[in-house]
């Protein structure tokens, strides 16, 4: 905490700086105006204070010239703030390559973490200084929203939906972590934590909570128990359904000659609606999971047909063996 | 102040005494009456908002929720919101200065439908019935902006019960709207030339096509909400193939353009008041008058400025950034042309011009700090926090608030026939400036600091949050004792104040050339108009202002 009375909050992540730039910038010029007006309306008032109860000023009809320049010079500032504000909203917004990936699942009221190596967290998360964290974040209920604001981000967590945000944190330290959209009766109290530390604490962190199954595991064992094997292969090479090895990220035909990306967001529509967007040269035979599996397995699942794409999953850890014989358990709610 | 140990009420007939018995006042077609009837009504409702205000301010005193449960918080924010926005501030000016107005301004006997009128009262009183019934049945959580699926599916509150009492109420709107525009087209004096007209009518011209736009659409999607909750047709579920943010596409379609509805009348006030208490003509008047209907038209365009975190695309939320900038250009080029007004004025410090001029200081805040929030990063960090809740208490409290007392000072003689105590209004006016800055300035630091919106509690280890909000209810309470002394002043000068002149002010304006109160046909012989809005010393209005010396030059 500063000892001074703060008027910023803390400054934490790669874009904190670049948010404090535009906001200082807009202050700069907003104050400026702001008592440039005030101060030639506080001028007029006395100057021109009326005297002598019958005076009749002069009237004045107006100026083009003066209406121009007063409309051109705001447009220009109001432009230029557009355009370095949305610059560095596009940065933000576009995900980086590489990122760590944590899923976060909002439900109310609680937030609930998964990272890529299987540890799971509720209302805390903990990452690493200096390196890209993307959260991929979907809710079981209503409306939430992920607010950082030593990191300067927030995005709407929707249902139905995987909406992303991503930060790199600068300095080690615990961060509020508050939820911004009103989520009912207790949505003040969805708050929690990111704990941000060194590298080396963050290792040490990660294998101390191991022995979890990580969300790619766990969604290969949920393959099985669901009997998507049946169809797409019990590795994914594929037989009535379409092959998933190597799908996610690629464009994928549609039996309506259109393409589409395969990403989050596709795998997800395509294990709940599965008749609304078919991989060219296959019949509409897929039952809908509709129902059948939350919104974590969900994830779980989408982790695993992603692993089927990247050859070597990060991992710090050691990946952990992939169980042939799971225990039926871990699938249905 | 000599004439005020001996009040007389006024012998002739006029709109007040023509007729008496309650049956007169609920039957009326006079505009004057019907805007009185709004008068008492919008104020009920103002104090019951302002109720739920106090009581908010007072719970986030401390960081735990000490004061009332969580639940009972989230119903006290979403009903302040639901009865000032839709019960107070989108009627406020136009329902009643500007019913009362708009036809003496133009020189006309009454509205063009003045059975319409009415009707219109009654709606918006039926609405208000079924909300107040939803508020006492349990109450409703769903924050004014009633986000599905939360509305829809999760919220076990009167939300349907609400949400009709707003459809119902928005028919008010639109027929006040429509009666308006006819007015103002076919009921103008002869000689009353489009660039005649006073800026206030302008304005209002402006606010009535956002209100026939905009509200039907409000309509429909409160109409959606109830389906989805009552069938579950699925339009806002994903569960069953819908898209939860088109609501909130939906929602803000309208009420974006509702914020105008809420301000543009105020800034119609404004104009009159700069002009008339400064004795001169708007500078720019054309500026003026085109920029309302500039902002109606963009305030159209720029919903989406609400929905940057939403999800919804990166270059949406560009193009809309950018309209969003664009829609702060005509307001601007109101605050230059007001101030620019007072340059060789002959400024008075009567009430009204207090009020006048300390709408211009906040409104230019509230419109400045808009700046911050339709620039993308700046607001991806801003939105839903305390900043967006001093922004537009800026714009709605500062602005309208500020106009709609300004407005009723300045017309009150007219309106009641008696003078408000002139010493007590700038008094009154000075103490709702103070108390308001006290209560929201704090908020645009809370809200940069990153407390969200909506929180019945907040973190006890941001000591920083806590002394901010003790500022902000400080203010609040300075604030409601402003607000409290007009509305004893008032009431008390309708019985003892000093008897008010047709014209006490001294100007030129239509209304002020009839008796106050005006009689129920408002002029007795038709006027017919020879001069621009605003022009002081004419030849022809030499009856009127002869008494001040001619000091125009001989310059265009």
């Amino acid at each position: 905490m500063q000892s001074w009375f703060p008027f910023i909050p803390e400054s934490a992540s790669t874009i904190s700086g670049d948010v404090d730039a535009v906001y200082f910038y807009i202050s700069g010029v907003t104050v400026f105006f702001t008592t440039l007006i005030s101060l030639v309306t506080i001028f007029f008032v006395i100057r021109y204070r009326r005297r002598n109860p019958f005076e009749i000023p002069r009237p004045i009809e107006g100026s083009t010239k003066l209406e121009t320049l007063w409309s051109v010079i705001p447009l220009v500032i109001a432009l230029s703030m557009f355009a370095w504000g949305a610059k560095v909203y596009f940065a933000q917004y576009r995900p980086p390559k590489n990122a760590m990936e944590v899923y976060v699942v909002g439900k109310q009221w609680m937030w609930k973490f998964q990272h890529s190596t299987g540890q799971r967290e509720i209302n805390e998360l903990h990452v690493p200084v200096g390196r890209k964290i993307k959260l991929i974040m979907t809710t079981e209920d209503v409306i939430h929203d992920v607010f950082v604001p030593a990191f300067r981000i927030k995005a709407d967590v929707v249902p139905g939906r995987y909406t992303t945000e991503w930060f790199e944190a600068t300095k080690p330290g615990r961060y509020h972590l508050f939820c911004a959209e009103y989520c009912g009766m207790n949505h003040s109290g969805m708050g929690g934590w990111v704990v941000v530390m060194e590298p080396t604490e963050f290792d040490n962190w990660l294998s101390g909570n191991a022995n979890q199954a990580s969300p790619a595991t766990a969604g290969q064992q949920m393959f099985e128990s669901l009997g998507c094997v049946s169809c797409h292969g019990a590795n994914g090479e594929g037989g009535r359904g379409p092959a998933l090895l190597g799908v996610f990220g690629s464009q994928v035909v549609l039996n309506n000659g259109q393409t589409v990306r395969a990403d989050e967001a596709y795998v997800r529509e395509s294990i709940l609606n599965p008749q609304a967007k078919i991989v060219t040269g296959f019949g509409p035979i897929m039952p809908s999971f509709q129902g059948q599996v939350t919104e974590e397995q969900l994830l779980q699942l989408v982790a695993y047909v992603k692993s089927l794409s990247t050859p070597k999953p990060e991992t710090p850890t050691t990946k952990p063996p992939v169980a042939t014989k799971p225990s039926g358990a871990v699938a249905r709610p | 102040m000599e004439e005020f140990d001996k009040p007389s009420p006024p012998s002739r007939v006029n709109y007040l005494n023509a007729e008496y018995g309650v049956k007169s006042w609920l039957l009326t077609k006079d505009h004057k009456r019907i805007a009185l009837l709004y008068l008492g009504a919008i104020s009920f409702f103002f104090f019951i908002g302002s109720l739920y205000a106090m009581a908010i301010r007072l719970e986030l005193l401390t960081p735990q929720g000490d004061l009332v449960q969580s639940s009972t918080y989230n119903k006290m924010f979403t009903q302040h919101g639901i009865i000032m926005v839709f019960f107070f501030l989108i009627p406020s000016i136009p329902a009643t200065l500007g019913n009362f107005l708009i036809p003496m301004m133009i020189g006309a006997k009454d509205l063009a439908f003045p059975r319409i009128n009415l009707l219109s009262w009654y709606i918006y009183i039926l609405g208000g019935i079924v909300t107040i019934y939803a508020l006492l049945a349990g109450g409703v959580d769903t924050g004014w902006t009633f986000y599905t699926p939360y509305s829809t599916t999760f919220s076990n509150t009167y939300v349907i019960a609400t949400g009709l009492g707003i459809f119902i109420n928005g028919f008010s709107s639109i027929l006040t709207g429509l009666n308006f525009i006819v007015t103002i087209h076919t009921m103008r004096a002869p000689g009353m030339t489009w660039y005649r007209l006073p800026l206030f009518v302008w304005a209002h011209y402006a606010t009535s096509l956002i209100l026939i736009l905009g509200t039907p659409v409000l309509a429909i999607t409160m109409v959606l909400v109830a389906l989805e909750r009552l069938a579950h047709i699925g339009i806002f579920d994903p569960a069953a193939g819908g898209d939860p943010v088109l609501f909130q596409h939906l929602f803000w379609f309208y009420s974006h353009p509702a914020v105008y509805i809420m301000v543009l009348p105020g800034m119609g006030v404004i104009s009159e008041l700069i002009a008339n208490f400064s004795r001169k003509n708007i500078f720019g008047y054309k500026f003026v008058a085109f920029s309302s209907l500039a902002i109606a038209v963009f305030g159209f365009l720029v919903w989406g400025h609400h929905l940057f975190v939403s999800s919804q695309s990166v270059y949406a939320g560009m193009i809309f950034s950018l309209l969003s900038f664009a829609v702060a250009i005509p307001s601007a080029i109101k605050v230059f042309n007001w101030t620019a007004t007072l340059y060789k004025a002959s400024i008075s410090y009567d009430t009204p011009m207090l009020y006048a001029l300390g709408f211009i200081g906040l409104f230019t805040i509230g419109g400045m700090t808009g700046l911050f929030l339709a620039a993308l990063a700046v607001d991806v960090h801003l939105s839903d926090t305390y900043f967006v809740v001093a922004h537009f208490h800026y714009i709605m409290v500062g602005g309208t608030l500020l106009a709609y007392l300004g407005g009723l000072h300045y017309w009150w003689p007219k309106i009641s026939g008696r003078m408000y105590p002139e010493g007590w209004g700038r008094f009154s006016a000075l103490v709702v400036f103070v108390g308001f800055n006290l209560t929201f300035s704090p908020q645009f630091v809370l809200g940069y600091m990153g407390m969200p919106r909506r929180y019945h509690t907040y973190p006890a280890d941001l000591v920083s949050w806590q002394v901010l909000h003790v500022l902000s209810t400080a203010g609040a309470s300075i604030l409601g004792v402003g607000l409290l002394i007009p509305l004893f002043y008032l009431v008390w000068s309708m019985r003892y104040g000093r008897i008010a002149e047709a014209n006490p002010w001294h100007l030129p304006g239509l209304e002020w050339q009839t008796a106050s109160p005006p009689p129920t046909e408002n002029f007795l012989t038709t006027p017919i108009v020879t001069t621009e809005a605003y022009e002081f010393a004419p030849p022809e209005h030499k009856e009127v202002v002869g008494r001040f010396e001619r000091q125009r030059p001989a310059e265009v």
